[in-house]
């Protein structure tokens, strides 16, 4: 094996894998801190998340928003932008499906209503991703502040819309009117019934076939077409992009789009497949998470696939926990997360030096 | 310090990378008081023996004798004690600090810095009159010219105590009148006691001023010589181990009809500040036209204004019927359609990208090639022939389309940029620095394909910071000095001497230049 | 008696305080078989809100400690984790279960409808579903009480109402307080600001404190909050101003001694508490418990903490709106019923 290789191996599978056992052991000695077994624990967690169909569900329909706010933050990032809007992108995109949902008619084929409102949401994702964009490619603002702003500005806008003029008339919640069933994308039990096979309800939903269906476009994309090369060579080397005769400042402009109309279809998942109408927050942590899925999956869409998966089982996991066990609250669900984003975002090199000083000691000094 | 005889003695030093054998049994003597040359091409170990004697990297094996005592270094401070300084080829100096300030840096003793600046004033100014290294020690580096910040630097070592002075490659940016100061210097330095190791790939630096010099290769230490016993051509073949033509053959050019046609041209940098001032010239099909200067006169800005990465701020470019002005920007992309290659000066920072693989690297400005697309695709299977034919053209090793760029050594990268840039067959030709830090091997071959273009009725500009080349490969050269044309001469007139001046731009008696001395 | 904010022992004090006002209810002193199996779901606040998740805290803690049956609790993260949690619940067989909040309708609704044989119980809002309990309180009858009280403790002839989350549950509050002081004093002025518009307006001290500055500088010296966590910031401006506050769903009195005039009291801990009972003794109904005065539902506080603040004549004053109002001689309009407020 070349160094190349062993220090691919490094990078892509045993950092990642060491972080997460790690952040597991860091878990593992909160647990006892607070009187739970951890392996008791464990075991809650995967039967609770791969053990039984409605837990498999619960953890894949998480796992789908993080796979696509997982994928908005790798774009960006190897176009050398750092979007950290992925939060009020997906947040407005939940406002394109809902206008494009309630401007249909109920009578409508879901045919002509479930595409048009997937394309809302990527639609306003991307909108709400270009402002930014454009204000780091020609005026030099930093896109980690502006997304940030953005943000907020996403939840101002998603509370005026909820509150003023979506609210379903005599609603005290702030969240518009069901959407018609005919807008609804099927739940994949419905599907597994439909074809004969009868597995438990869940709100997992066909959004994981765009996931999954995202994943691969992404992947080509930025691997097997001209436009993916500009954008990674931009990100690699502005310099030499320019040189090469691309022009940074589209990119810039066309990598956000792409970004946020990816964190858009989390409100796909969210509004078209599960909650059915729009409401305040549906998007709440999952343009954060995206952040730490794409980091811990390398941003490559097959990394980030796994790294959505445990995100998913985090998630799911940490509901079951939870409910099992009264000494588990929802606080330390949370310590939990933040463990693993810690060891798998923040300290994901720190592993490094040393796995390289075995496995693949430096050979050329000069 | 020591009266010894022999200042530093290397027996069988050996240090291996993995599987590199960077150093081979190395053995070297340098004796107190002389100036000791090392040199050999890029990739023969001289960088990693330099860096093992200064404390940098421990050898494997072998001993290290400084003033023949034995010493074992595991950090630079061991051996600053010691009594070795380095000047490295990228100058470590605080900018905004003064001249005093970056002297003292590492050793200011106490909490209250006051002290030790004036004690450092003192000792300072005498080193400065012993050696005649006068530089003003209140003045913030930034300020400074590179010949003086080198100053700065051996000042630093001394002031530290050194009695062994290493250099690595000191004079890559410098005029050849401050080379000729630095080498002033030296001999000063050299009367005073203080040993001196020169690295370097300039035979002809070597053949100037060193007493001895020793020829590494591959990792081995090849060759001993005194220099007044040895010969340019010796030394050349000693390197790379066979012989070479540093003279490229070449015939006269048949040059053709202006093909590039810049009138009045102004450009600014990136920074805003112009670097390019009222610059005029012709390039005809069939010839290279040579631009000589020392870096950052202004020539880089030049090359990228032709290329289309910078816009011009007033004049013209007329090239292919287009003319290029302040409101008619054409970017690299056009340029480039229209058959203008771009070899460009920093290969690393601009000519490919280092984290990409070769074949990607390779397809730098022409991934819209619609011989590489099929469609939507860009073809992995197109992309990667591409590269092994670009690679089997210009004989780049290693020949595998998948290594990352990084891993490449100079030469072969330059290659690769090279062969890419060449192989589209275009017009027009903008070179710049084609052999920097490539070894004498690579140098041969693309100076080579360089006349050969010429050859075949392209218009060549080659940039180059290296008399030597320009003076080899160009029909015509003008000399560039702070943005503007200061010189233009027919090859076959050019002097080295004259070159310089006009590098310094003395010879204009109306235009004064604080830094030179003629 | 001290009080902190941590939150098990204030949990343990409130239940104390507790104790003085549920003596209304008539308890069933015989400990129960655990033939139940009581659940609760929190809103995304979570029950440590200092608020209205909070006092269903404590008559949740009262209920275990008075019979030793265990209540599983949860407090879910997101939207999604609302409908797993009541749906996990009941296919665990839990029941009845209580769902806390208004926001909470439209997973108890699915709920409900996915496990038609369990006990729910929605505390403020309707599910129209034959195995829901819906628990409404009128507390526009509780608001015009401690509107009564305000006026006869205003000076300036003005006070004020901060709302939390704009909503008409809650201008229900400000319509029936209005109604009290201008059945006291017709010619009282009254100043309402809402905190904002989504239910983090029901979290936001710092903006309660800033609308209640601006109210006291504009005349008002009582003002009522009925703002959940909000109240926290309304009760300490009016406390750094001298003037006095209303507190709102728990007894809150003791939050600012001295300042805090009374307290609108929303008995949800009691809601659960009675849920769980009627379950164990089979006495548990789908559909309405609507719970005014006549109920004990609403109503006011009086305790050793504004006892020096309330005189005998405030007091008959207020007892006797409370009586006519039980009576039927004063009917409270409800803001809900038509979405408007005559005043």
């Amino acid at each position: 094996m070349t160094r190349d290789t062993r220090l691919a191996w490094i990078n892509g599978l045993m950092l990642p894998l060491l972080n997460v056992l790690t952040a597991f052991a860091a878990i593992a000695i909160v647990f006892v801190f607070i009187n739970v077994d951890p392996i008791e624990a464990a075991k809650i967690v995967i039967y609770g998340t791969l053990g039984y169909e409605e837990g498999i569900g619960y953890t894949l329909y998480y796992a789908t928003n993080f796979v696509f706010t997982g994928l908005a933050v790798a774009v960006a990032f190897h176009a050398g932008l750092f979007n950290i809007g992925g939060e009020g992108q997906a947040y407005v995109g939940g406002l394109g499906v809902a206008l494009v949902v309630l401007a249909f008619d109920p009578s409508i084929s879901p045919w002509i209503v479930i595409p048009a409102s997937i394309m809302g949401s990527l639609l306003f994702g991307a909108l709400w991703a270009i402002v930014p964009g454009y204000l780091q490619a020609y005026r030099g603002s930093h896109i980690v502040i502006t997304t940030i702003m953005f943000n907020f500005i996403a939840s101002a806008l998603m509370v005026y819309m909820c509150v003023h003029v979506l609210r379903e008339v005599g609603q005290m919640n702030p969240q518009s009117k069901m959407f018609p069933e005919t807008a609804w994308l099927p739940f994949i039990h419905d599907v597994f019934a439909g074809i004969g096979y009868k597995i438990a309800p869940s709100p997992l939903n066909l959004s994981i076939v765009l996931a999954l269906l995202f994943s691969l476009l992404v992947w080509i994309f930025l691997w097997h077409t001209r436009w993916g090369y500009a954008i990674r060579a931009t990100g690699k080397n502005t310099t030499a992009a320019v040189y090469g005769g691309i022009k940074p400042k589209k990119v810039i402009v066309i990598t956000m789009c792409i970004s946020g109309a990816l964190a858009g279809l989390v409100a796909v998942n969210e509004l078209l497949g599960y909650q059915h109408r729009l409401m305040l927050d549906f998007q709440y942590g999952y343009g954060f998470g995206g952040i730490a899925v794409a980091l811990m999956g390398r941003n490559h869409p097959a990394g980030i696939l796994v790294a959505a998966l445990l995100f998913g089982i985090l998630y799911q996991g940490g509901m079951e926990l939870a409910f099992e066990l009264p000494n588990v609250s929802r606080h330390i669900v949370v310590v939990m997360q933040g463990l693993v984003i810690l060891f798998c975002g923040a300290l994901e090199y720190i592993y490094k030096p040393w796995l390289v000083r075995f496995l693949a000691p430096v050979e050329v000094s000069e | 310090m020591d009266n010894s005889h022999i200042a530093i003695e290397l027996i069988d030093v050996d240090k291996h990378f993995g599987a590199v054998h960077a150093n081979d049994k190395v053995s070297l003597t340098v004796k107190t008081g002389t100036i000791h040359g090392i040199v050999g091409e890029n990739g023969a170990g001289k960088s990693t023996l330099m860096s093992i004697l200064y404390g940098f990297y421990q050898a494997d094996s072998g001993h290290i004798k400084v003033f023949e005592k034995d010493c074992k270094f595991t950090s630079s401070r061991q051996s600053i004690d010691a009594g070795i300084g380095m000047v490295h080829q990228h100058f470590m100096l605080v900018e905004n600090f003064t001249v005093l300030e970056n002297v003292i840096l590492g050793t200011e003793g106490g909490a209250l810095i006051s002290e030790s600046l004036e004690k450092a004033r003192k000792e300072l100014t005498r080193l400065g009159v012993e050696y005649g290294l006068e530089v003003d020690l209140d003045t913030p580096v930034e300020s400074l010219s590179v010949g003086i910040l080198q100053r700065v630097e051996i000042l630093k070592g001394l002031y530290k105590g050194a009695k062994i002075l290493i250099l690595d490659e000191p004079t890559g940016v410098l005029t050849p009148q401050e080379t000729d100061e630095l080498f002033r210097i030296f001999t000063s330095l050299k009367e005073q006691g203080v040993t001196i190791i020169l690295i370097t790939h300039k035979l002809r630096e070597i053949m100037s001023i060193t007493d001895q010099v020793s020829v590494m290769r591959d990792g081995k230490m090849v060759a001993h010589r005194q220099t007044n016993e040895t010969s340019f051509e010796e030394l050349a073949e000693l390197m790379i181990g066979r012989k070479v033509l540093l003279n490229i053959d070449k015939s006269e050019s048949k040059s053709g009809s202006p093909v590039l046609k810049v009138k009045n041209l102004h450009v600014s940098n990136e920074q805003g500040i112009e670097r390019v001032k009222d610059v005029s010239f012709e390039v005809c099909s069939g010839e290279v036209l040579g631009i000589a200067g020392v870096t950052g006169n202004g020539q880089g800005t030049l090359l990228k204004a032709l290329t289309g990465i910078l816009p011009l701020t007033e004049g013209s470019i007329e090239v292919f019927g287009e003319i290029i002005t302040s409101n008619n920007h054409l970017g690299p992309k056009i340029l480039r359609e229209l058959g203008i290659a771009h070899v460009p000066e920093d290969r690393q920072r601009m000519g490919l990208i280092t984290e990409f693989s070769a074949s990607e690297s390779a397809l730098l400005g022409y991934h819209n090639d619609k011989q590489l697309n099929q469609g939507l695709w860009l073809k992995k299977s197109l992309v990667r022939d591409n590269c092994e034919s670009l690679m089997s053209a210009f004989d780049v090793r290693p020949a595998d389309p998948k290594l990352k760029s990084s891993n490449f050594s100079g030469g072969n990268q330059q290659k690769l940029i090279v062969a890419r840039e060449f192989e589209r067959n275009p017009e027009v030709l903008i070179i710049g620095q084609p052999t920097r830090g490539v070894d004498i091997g690579a140098i041969e071959f693309i100076h080579k394909r360089i006349i050969a273009m010429r050859d075949a009725g392209k218009a060549v500009v080659l940039v180059s910071v290296e008399l030597e080349e320009i003076m080899s490969l160009s029909d015509r050269i003008i000399v560039m000095c702070d943005g503007q044309i200061t010189g233009k001469v027919d090859a076959i007139d050019a002097e080295e001497r004259t070159l310089g001046m006009m590098m310094a731009n003395v010879l204009n008696p109306s235009e004064t230049n604080q830094e030179a001395q003629p | 008696m001290k009080h902190t904010k941590s939150s098990r022992l204030g949990g343990l004090i409130k239940k104390t305080s507790l104790a003085l006002i549920a003596g209304a209810f008539v308890l069933s002193a015989s400990i129960a078989q655990a033939d139940i199996k009581p659940a609760v779901v929190y809103d995304i606040a979570g029950k440590n809100d200092q608020s209205f998740n909070e006092a269903v805290f404590v008559g949740i803690t009262k209920y275990m400690n008075d019979t030793g049956i265990a209540v599983t609790e949860l407090e879910p993260t997101n939207a999604a984790q609302v409908e797993q949690s009541l749906k996990k619940l009941a296919s665990r067989g839990y029941e009845p279960i209580v769902a806390v909040g208004f926001a909470m309708a439209n997973a108890v609704q699915a709920a409900a409808e996915a496990y038609p044989d369990t006990k729910f119980t929605l505390i403020d809002m309707v599910v129209g579903l034959p195995n829901v309990q819906n628990v409404l309180y009128k507390e526009h009858e509780g608001s015009f009480l401690v509107g009564v009280l305000a006026a006869m403790n205003s000076k300036t002839g003005t006070v004020g109402f901060i709302g939390g989350m704009d909503i008409p549950l809650i201008s229900r509050f400000e319509c029936g307080y209005k109604q009290g002081v201008k059945w006291q004093d017709s010619s009282m002025n009254v100043l309402a600001n809402m905190t904002g518009s989504t239910p983090a307006a029901f979290g936001n001290p710092s903006k309660g404190g800033e609308l209640t500055r601006t109210q006291i500088q504009n005349g008002a010296d009582v003002v009522y909050a009925a703002a959940g966590g909000t109240g926290s910031g309304v009760y300490q401006a009016a406390a750094d101003a001298g003037v006095l506050a209303i507190g709102v769903d728990s007894n809150q009195n003791w939050m600012q001694p001295g300042t805090m005039l009374t307290s609108m009291l929303k008995r949800v801990g009691e809601a659960a508490y009675d849920s769980y009972e009627a379950a164990n003794n089979g006495t548990w109904e789908a559909g309405f418990r609507i719970l005014g005065l006549a109920e004990d539902g609403v109503g006011w506080a009086l305790d050793e903490y504004n006892r020096d603040l309330i005189t005998p004549e405030m007091e008959a004053r207020v007892n006797e709106a409370r009586d006519a109002i039980i009576a039927g001689d004063i009917v409270v309009h409800d803001y809900m019923a038509d979405d408007s407020c005559p005043i």
